[in-house]
């Protein structure tokens, strides 16, 4: 495993109550493991094999079941994501206007490939694939904020107004 | 809820939804009835909501409350289908098309056109302004002429979030017509006669499916919604699920007592929070009304609705993959027959419809079988939602007969291709599906003659491309694609694909050989034979139709060591001719990685030194290029 499995895992007795609830939910219901997963993601931002060891034994599964499926679904993270989610979409109709470059540029800027967080925690890139948004392709979004029709050149005032902390549309 | 009530709602609600289908003096007078002088509609669906239409929806009421009218509506809408234009807002009753607004109109709307009754003509949609100064309706523009709405006719008309707009449009009736009219062999019956098929994918007939679970012996089966819209670049599942949800919980409920089902579940995709959001409104408010839950309408039938987030995977379109993440499992599918008709989710019969195929049913059964085949080609009957994507003018949702030619889709409805460029082919089918050159353009499209060009019909997303495209990067495109998405449980799909890859990732690098074309088409046709499920089968078909259709460009990638379109990375270079360089420095400004900086070196008659390229840094995203006012920057 890379250094990321390293990073310390951090839940608070909070959250486990909070685990332990969504857990108590889903017990008895067919399929109940993916809902599970998806609030437990919701609750603590990724899904530590400290979590996915408290839903197996609360669903009465096995680790490596419960490791299966996190692993299976792009939407599961195994890793924390950073304080601003930047997404750039990579759905054919934004490829085909050239999302790809969007993409490059922003992991240039930050220094990091997609799917990675900066090291101080303040931004993570992932590639998706289509928000949906197809008539402003390209397409990123930055948490809940949606950019569309960008090209290269504007990636750096976009990060920039995140990195002074706040978005500034 | 009896029949009565049902009917009560909709002779009071039909009226002011009937204001939103007639212009003109008819709408006037109907406007008058209702109570609203006026109603203004707002797109709420994903596009408009990304560029802004809720602050938009924020300014007009603020703006209307600030000067006092009361006797305006303002209803968010599910998607008009003119995503590019967004955000979009029309005015009835004259029917006149609002595009691209900013919450900073409003108060101009409100008081020149709302209040004073002059229609702010420059905000307007401008191929709505004739000439003359006359306005045209929606429906006389080039974008809606052509097309034909069934499966969206609610979707930008309707409050989504409002079952009583619903029921006003005939909601709920075709439900009530088959529980105290029709047997489930009629439903069925019906099914097979109306010709529908299967909208997801492989265009299986919809009767056909619900006649074998019914067959198959069983006290629980369930019905299922593919709402997992996996293509990237489609968008038509969504933006139905957005403006027209109780559709599909009406059809649904339909398919259980045809089957025998009392359970049903929608899996759609996590990555659509409006459409759950809305998903959710209406089950709440199809249960509270009795539409879902114990003794509909008092038939003694009982269903019930459950919603299921899927998590990302694209294989989970296929139907047994998606049932094993129902089911809370990996989402690999598994061998067929058994076909879920016979042993499916949680191991009963299942049927499982995509959001589109559902849509139309509750149609076919007001209107009759025969009313819907009557539309369409020979094998392929009713019409098809496309979402049109790419280099193209009107990019958005389109609904068309089915037989209707690519050429007026793209041409006609989709506007053409921007900035002058030339057509070079249309991608149907997604990442199973295969691109179809500009010499077939006028080929009627249905579910077969997409096959013989190599294409598919897939889930409708319909992606433009021109000049500039490269067919060997887009096809490496969906093989990243495919090789991300594989599940891994077959040899020939998990392997193949990587393989695949790496033959286009060699000739897009120039380092192709001409055997790599033999090659790529013998494993592929080894792919399609032996993968286990469709996505397998399927993942060759985008490489395959641009090497039959588009074999020169890898021929010129392969011994020419050169991209056609100038996009192959490793194949093209930016630099800058010193000689024209006057030293402005706007290249090196707006290069978004800092690649370009200064020389030493000033040219002849120019006052500033000339600026240069690492090319180590250079991402070839074009932006120097693009921007040079000198023509100093060349693509080689």
């Amino acid at each position: 495993m890379s250094e990321k499995s390293l990073i310390p895992f951090k839940g608070t007795p909070e959250q486990e109550a909070e685990l332990m609830k969504v857990i108590e939910a889903h017990r008895t219901q067919p399929g109940g493991l993916m809902p599970t997963l998806q609030e437990a993601q919701g609750i603590y931002g990724y899904l530590p094999v400290e979590v996915q060891k408290m839903i197996a034994d609360g669903l009465g599964l096995s680790l490596s079941e419960v490791f299966g499926v996190a692993t299976f679904y792009s939407q599961f993270s195994l890793t924390p994501k950073g304080e601003h989610r930047i997404s750039v979409c990579l759905g054919t109709a934004c490829y085909v206007k050239g999302s790809d470059k969007i993409l490059e540029a922003v992991e240039q800027k930050l220094g990091i490939k997609s799917g990675e967080c900066t090291a101080d925690g303040k931004f993570s890139i992932d590639a998706c694939r289509c928000v949906g948004a197809c008539g402003l392709a390209p397409v990123m979004t930055i948490d809940e904020d949606v950019y569309g029709k960008i090209t290269p050149d504007q990636v750096s005032k976009i990060l920039e107004s995140y990195s002074k902390g706040g978005a500034d549309k | 809820m009896t029949v009565a009530d049902l009917n009560k709602i909709k002779t009071e609600y039909e009226d002011l939804v009937k204001v939103r289908k007639v212009v003109e003096e008819e709408g006037k007078k109907l406007a008058e009835k209702t109570g609203y002088r006026k109603q203004i509609l707002v797109c709420g669906g994903t596009g408009c909501t990304s560029s802004g239409s809720r602050k938009v929806i924020a300014a007009l009421e603020d703006e209307l409350k600030a000067q006092n009218v009361n006797d305006v509506l303002v209803v968010k809408t599910g998607c008009f289908g003119l995503c590019a234009l967004g955000p979009i807002m029309i005015v009835y009753p004259e029917g006149c098309f609002y595009s691209q607004v900013k919450p900073e109109n409003m108060k101009r709307i409100v008081d020149e056109h709302i209040v004073g009754g002059n229609i702010c003509k420059d905000l307007l949609y401008k191929e709505t302004v004739h000439e003359d100064g006359t306005i045209l309706s929606l429906s006389e523009t080039n974008f809606y002429k052509k097309q034909m709405r069934i499966a969206l006719e609610n979707c930008g008309v309707i409050d989504p979030e409002n079952v009583k707009e619903y029921i006003a449009t005939e909601g709920y009736q075709a439900l009530y017509k088959v529980l105290f009219e029709m047997t489930p062999d009629d439903v069925i019956q019906t099914m097979l006669d109306s010709g529908l098929r299967g909208r997801g994918g492989g265009g299986f007939p919809t009767g056909r499916k619900w006649a074998f679970a019914k067959a198959s012996k069983g006290d629980v089966k369930y019905v299922c919604c593919n709402a997992d819209e996996g293509d990237p670049g489609a968008f038509m599942d969504r933006s139905i699920l957005e403006g027209d949800p109780h559709a599909v919980l009406e059809a649904m409920t339909i398919a259980g007592y045809a089957i025998g089902a009392h359970q049903g579940y929608i899996y759609v995709r996590a990555e659509y929070p409006i459409a759950v959001e809305r998903l959710k409104i209406a089950i709440a408010q199809a249960r509270e009304y009795g539409f879902l839950g114990k003794n509909i309408f008092g038939s003694g039938f009982d269903f019930d609705i459950e919603i299921r987030l899927g998590a990302g995977a694209f294989v989970c379109g296929e139907e047994t993959a998606l049932m094993n993440s129902i089911e809370g499992h990996r989402g690999e599918p598994k061998p067929r027959p058994p076909f879920p008709a016979v042993k499916g989710l949680f191991g009963v019969p299942t049927i499982l419809n995509n959001v589109e195929t559902w849509s139309n049913i509750p149609k076919i059964i007001r209107r009759g079988a025969d009313w819907y085949a009557s539309m369409g080609t020979e094998t392929s009957k009713g019409t098809k939602v496309f979402a049109l994507g790419g280099k193209i003018t009107n990019v958005g949702l389109v609904e068309v007969p089915m037989g209707t030619t690519l050429r007026e889709i793209i041409e006609e409805i989709g506007g053409g291709i921007p900035n002058g460029k030339k057509f070079k082919a249309a991608q149907t089918g997604g990442p199973s599906g295969g691109c179809i050159p500009a010499q077939h353009i006028d080929t009627p499209i249905d579910y077969e003659n997409l096959m013989k060009l190599g294409s598919m019909m897939g889930s409708g997303g319909l992606i433009v491309m021109d000049e500039d495209t490269c067919m060997v990067d887009i096809s490496k495109f969906y093989l990243n694609f495919t090789v991300d998405e594989s599940c891994g449980k077959c040899t020939p799909c998990r392997v193949g694909t990587r393989r695949l890859l790496q033959y286009l990732e060699k000739i897009t690098e120039g380092k192709g050989e001409m055997k790599d074309l033999e090659n790529i088409e013998d494993l592929a046709q080894h792919m399609k034979s032996s993968s286990l499920c469709a996505l397998g089968q399927s993942a060759p078909n985008p490489i395959l139709s641009t090497i039959q259709y588009f074999r020169d460009e890898y021929v010129d990638h392969i011994e020419n060591k050169h991209c056609t379109a100038g996009v192959c990375k490793s194949l093209v270079s930016f630099e800058i001719i010193k000689d024209k360089c006057i030293g402005c420095g706007l290249c090196a400004r707006n290069c978004p990685v800092s690649a370009i900086s200064k020389t030493d070196y000033i040219a002849p008659g120019k006052k500033l030194p000339a600026m240069e390229i690492d090319k180590a840094k250079c991402i070839k995203c074009g932006v120097c290029e693009s921007n040079c006012k000198f023509s100093a920057i060349i693509k080689k």
